[in-house]
């Protein structure tokens, strides 16, 4: 009897955690991970659809770690994922991926950038992913902070020499410096380097890593970080301390300032992030959509992409989340103010007459994390030990450039393009 | 009845090895295989990486300087709540209920009460200028106020490690017989000559394993100095997680955790040898 029970026990449970991975697609994603976006996706977005899909998400890290050991193990259960382009670009490198071509030539017809596309590619010949969300990095400030902004300058067409004026004035009114940056541990300053402070200053990335350019271009910085709180250093999300009172004017990912604007619309300004003397970088974030290969339900996740990628749906994305379409169409007018606030922003960078497009680095593979790291140790050497920046530059650069070497990338924009890997000059 | 089946105790303790070699020892030749290849061939790649880069040193030194900074105090504290405690009839449970508490609080919560007390606008702060010494919110965890920062740190971690090492002297110092202590003081030992004649000796080898457990968990430190110095304060496991999540080169990563394991074997092995125990009373 004991026996028969346990057996009974047993069968029961593998059939509760075998049916429903059987009936439904698994949808894993790193984006939209708070409970609030997550219960969107689940309870509006993904509606509307015949299979039932199950939105599971997951922090980056334990993402790649996932993903490589189904791909080891050969045994899968994740049938659609949506990640970051630099998240999926270490997964399409190991070959992992499905091609999409079919997809990505509906998806042009209906009006989706070329440019989108081609990122999507990730460097390789056939479509890797399908983008389905866009962001960018953009400034905001408290309305209090503006009655400082030096004389003649326009928030929306902010220099670096303004910017630091302006820092300045802050810091002697109120006594404490208040810009901010997300330099903490889990923050995006990386990407600041690689995507506002280069394409700024030298009008290129990687290529441009040590020139004459890039060393001004830090000691221009140098001279704002003497403004900036030194608390950034521990800032992951700056919409915390904008919220909190403890910066004025912080520069971040549009979803990682979207709390502090959305509660209170009315108290903030946003803007493009400041112009250097190459002009106003700055770089698009895309989240793509793509199917691991040997996920065992294709038919399921190119309904899920079909449906995601959708007018409606996107538009639908964009009102609840803080990531606007990859479709070219037009936002609607009943936006939530905050995110309609931040979309003016973003609009005004793209749009912005000196407008320095800084595209995501592409061919990295798994060295995504690396790269970034040779941005963020400059960064703690030049400006938070001190070192003298050529030395840096060129310890760094040397990283650097056996990093484009070890991978093979070539160049992208705003670097000149390169036959082979891209070259630090 | 054992000589009847000699085999009987292995086939006992069979389980709870094969548990162990299963989840540990398997997972450790990987990480070390992990750490000293390169695709596949043997390589010192990930050494020679890991000992080149920027923070390696400093993760080093902020290591060893913490648990040099924490251990002794700790056990000192541990020391005078135990012989505090052992002199206290009525209420001594409730005393220790309550001395134990952090024993109960996870890594990261514990960096996080005390993040809420030490970040600008924290307890601190608010208390320093509610009596008016200072006149705003004042940085202490900053990568420009690196004393207080590790001092912030250090207090965390004894606060929150001090219970355990006070739990295993406790026991300890519960096995000393009470006829030592008392033959002592009739041949008119002090206080003093008390505790380190007799029972300091004596409490041996609770003092070891403290000291073991406890060197061990300082080379692990991590959540706490995360959760109050992020980047500011690099720490070798805390660098072991970034290669892992952020730079996401498994390989360094491995080589940080070999690096933490062969640090953390010396430590015990030199405990072993210096707080030498009599072998008789061990179990």
């Amino acid at each position: 009897m004991k026996r028969l029970l346990s057996f009974g026990i047993l069968a029961t449970t593998v059939a509760a955690l075998a049916s429903p991975s059987l009936a439904q697609t698994v949808f894993l994603s790193t984006q939209l991970r708070p409970i609030e976006e997550a219960t969107v996706v689940r309870e509006e977005i993904l509606k509307g659809l015949d299979a039932p899909v199950d939105y599971i998400v997951e922090e980056p890290p334990q993402f790649a770690v996932r993903m490589e050991a189904e791909r080891q193990a050969g045994k899968h259960t994740i049938s659609l994922v949506g990640a970051l382009h630099g998240e999926l670009s270490p997964i399409a490198d190991k070959d992992a991926l499905e091609p999409l071509d079919t997809l990505a030539a509906k998806l042009a017809e209906a009006g989706m950038p070329q440019s989108f596309l081609d990122l999507g590619k990730l460097g390789k010949s056939s479509q890797q992913y399908i983008p389905w969300l866009q962001a960018t990095y953009v400034m905001a400030a408290h309305k209090d902070a503006l009655k400082y902004l030096p004389e003649g300058a326009d928030v929306k067409a902010l220099t670096y020499d303004q910017l630091i004026a302006w820092g300045k004035a802050m810091q002697e009114a109120t006594g404490q410096p208040q810009i901010g940056f997300p330099a903490g541990p889990k923050g995006l300053m990386a990407r600041y380097f690689e995507g506002y402070f280069y394409p700024s200053f030298t009008g290129g990335v990687v290529r441009t890593f040590r020139n004459a350019d890039a060393v001004a271009g830090w000691e221009t910085f140098k001279e704002l970080w003497s403004v900036v709180t030194p608390n950034s250093t521990n800032y992951d999300f700056m919409q915390e301390p904008l919220a909190a009172g403890e910066v004025m004017v912080a520069w971040d990912h549009v979803a990682r300032l979207k709390n502090a604007i959305s509660a209170a619309p009315d108290d903030y300004v946003v803007f493009p992030a400041p112009a250097g003397s190459k002009g106003r970088g700055y770089m698009p974030v895309i989240a793509g959509l793509a199917i691991p290969k040997g996920a065992p339900d294709v038919a399921g996740a190119t309904a899920v992409i079909e449906h995601l990628t959708k007018p409606d749906t996107q538009l639908l994305t964009a009102t609840h989340v803080g990531f606007f379409p990859t479709l070219n169409i037009d936002l609607p007018t009943d936006l939530d103010p905050g995110v309609a606030l931040l979309a003016g922003a973003v609009k005004a960078t793209q749009s912005a007459e000196d407008a320095v497009i800084s595209l995501l680095p592409v061919g990295l593979g798994d060295k995504g994390g690396e790269f970034n790291k040779v941005y963020m140790d400059s960064f703690q050497r030049i400006v938070l030990q001190n070192e003298p920046i050529a030395d840096v530059l060129k310890s760094q650069g040397d990283v650097l450039a056996k990093l484009m070497a070890d991978t093979g990338a070539a160049c992208w924009a705003p670097d000149a393009a390169s036959d082979g890997a891209c070259p630090v000059e | 009845m054992t000589n009847d089946r000699p085999w009987l105790p292995y086939a006992l303790i069979l389980p709870s090895v094969a548990f162990l070699a299963l989840l540990f020892v398997v997972p450790l030749v990987q990480t070390v295989w992990l750490a000293l290849s390169e695709n596949g061939a043997p390589s010192l790649a990930n050494i020679r990486t890991m000992a080149g880069d920027i923070n390696f040193a400093r993760s080093v030194q902020n290591t060893f300087l913490l648990a040099l900074a924490v251990i002794p105090v700790q056990i000192a504290i541990a020391l005078a709540m135990g012989t505090l405690v052992s002199k206290i009839g009525a209420g001594r449970e409730t005393i220790l209920w309550i001395w134990t508490i952090p024993l109960g609080i996870s890594d990261l919560a514990a960096g996080m009460v005390w993040l809420a007390i030490l970040q600008n606008t924290g307890y601190l702060n608010s208390l320093l200028f509610g009596l008016g010494l200072i006149e705003r919110q004042t940085a202490w965890l900053t990568y420009q106020t690196p004393v207080a920062l590790f001092i912030g740190i250090a207090i965390a971690e004894i606060w929150r490690g001090t219970a355990i090492v006070m739990v295993i002297i406790v026991a300890g110092l519960n096995q000393v017989p009470k006829e030592f202590r008392e033959a002592a003081e009739v041949f008119g030992a002090g206080p003093w000559t008390r505790f380190w004649r007799i029972t300091l000796p004596l409490i041996r080898p609770a003092l070891q394993s403290a000291l073991i457990l406890r060197t061990v968990l300082a080379f692990e430190v991590f959540a706490v100095v995360y959760a109050l110095g992020g980047r500011n304060f690099p720490v070798l496991v805390g660098e072991a997680y970034a290669w892992q999540n952020q730079n996401q080169n498994y390989g360094v990563a491995a080589a940080y955790a070999v690096l933490i394991m062969v640090i953390s074997l010396a430590a015990t092995l030199v405990y072993l040898k210096i707080v030498k125990v009599d072998p008789e009373r061990l179990p």
